[in-house]
């Protein structure tokens, strides 16, 4: 079992993949911790040695930001825009597009599912 | 695209003169303005702006986070008067 950054384990996959399991890490950072501990690309996260695995867990706490960090970073961020009162925190607040999308159709992964009006019928 | 930093902030040269008029002056009262593009410098925090909607100069009292957006960010241009006729109440 293999436990970096915290809850993430993944096994049984290639390390570049299992290690984008973790927050924060996307194929560039995994690929860049890869080739910085010398990891060739088809080794098995079951296949590492303790002593890369420290080494892995040493440089994703030393370089990245991940995890519980990285997303309290990003909700004060928010947090932030919301509580100057800004356009961009005004649109959080209400769940809406912040960059100006169009929110007469579509918009909806920020206005989730359309809801339908009462009383409109068919015509 | 994010602006070239060897351009500065940009900011509408009436703006400096004004805010430099009250500093001087020492009362905090209401600066009008309607430059929207213009960037909120350092030395603006604790001053008050009247930022222009469109309509009328809404007062945007300047603190240390809002460094670096824009004026018009704080003064919406446009009033969403709810759906139907549902709640008249809902209004700002």
């Amino acid at each position: 079992m293999a436990r970096i950054a915290g809850v993430n384990i993944p096994t049984q996959k290639r390390v570049v993949i299992a290690l984008q399991y973790i927050h924060g890490i996307g194929p560039k950072f995994a690929e860049k911790i890869c080739t910085g501990v010398g990891i060739p690309a088809e080794r098995r996260v079951s296949q590492l040695t303790d002593a890369e695995v420290l080494q892995i867990r040493e440089a994703i706490d030393r370089d990245y930001m991940v995890e519980g960090d990285l997303r309290r970073e990003v909700s004060q961020n928010i947090k932030r825009l919301m509580d100057l009162g800004c356009y961009r925190g005004l649109r959080h607040r209400k769940g809406l597009p912040v960059r100006g999308q169009r929110t007469h159709t579509n918009a909806r992964t920020r206005k989730g599912p359309a809801k339908p009006i009462a009383g409109k019928k068919k015509a | 695209m994010t602006r070239s930093v060897w351009k500065g902030p940009f900011v509408d040269g009436y703006i400096l003169k004004k805010a430099e008029k009250t500093r001087a002056s020492g009362r905090n009262e209401v600066i009008k303005i309607w430059s929207r593009r213009s960037t909120i410098l350092p030395h603006f925090v604790g001053l008050t702006f009247g930022v222009h909607n469109g309509q009328k100069h809404i007062p945007v009292s300047v603190s240390e986070d809002m460094v670096g957006h824009k004026f018009g960010e704080f003064a919406p241009t446009r009033t969403f008067p709810g759906h139907g006729g549902d709640k008249k109440a809902v209004k700002k």
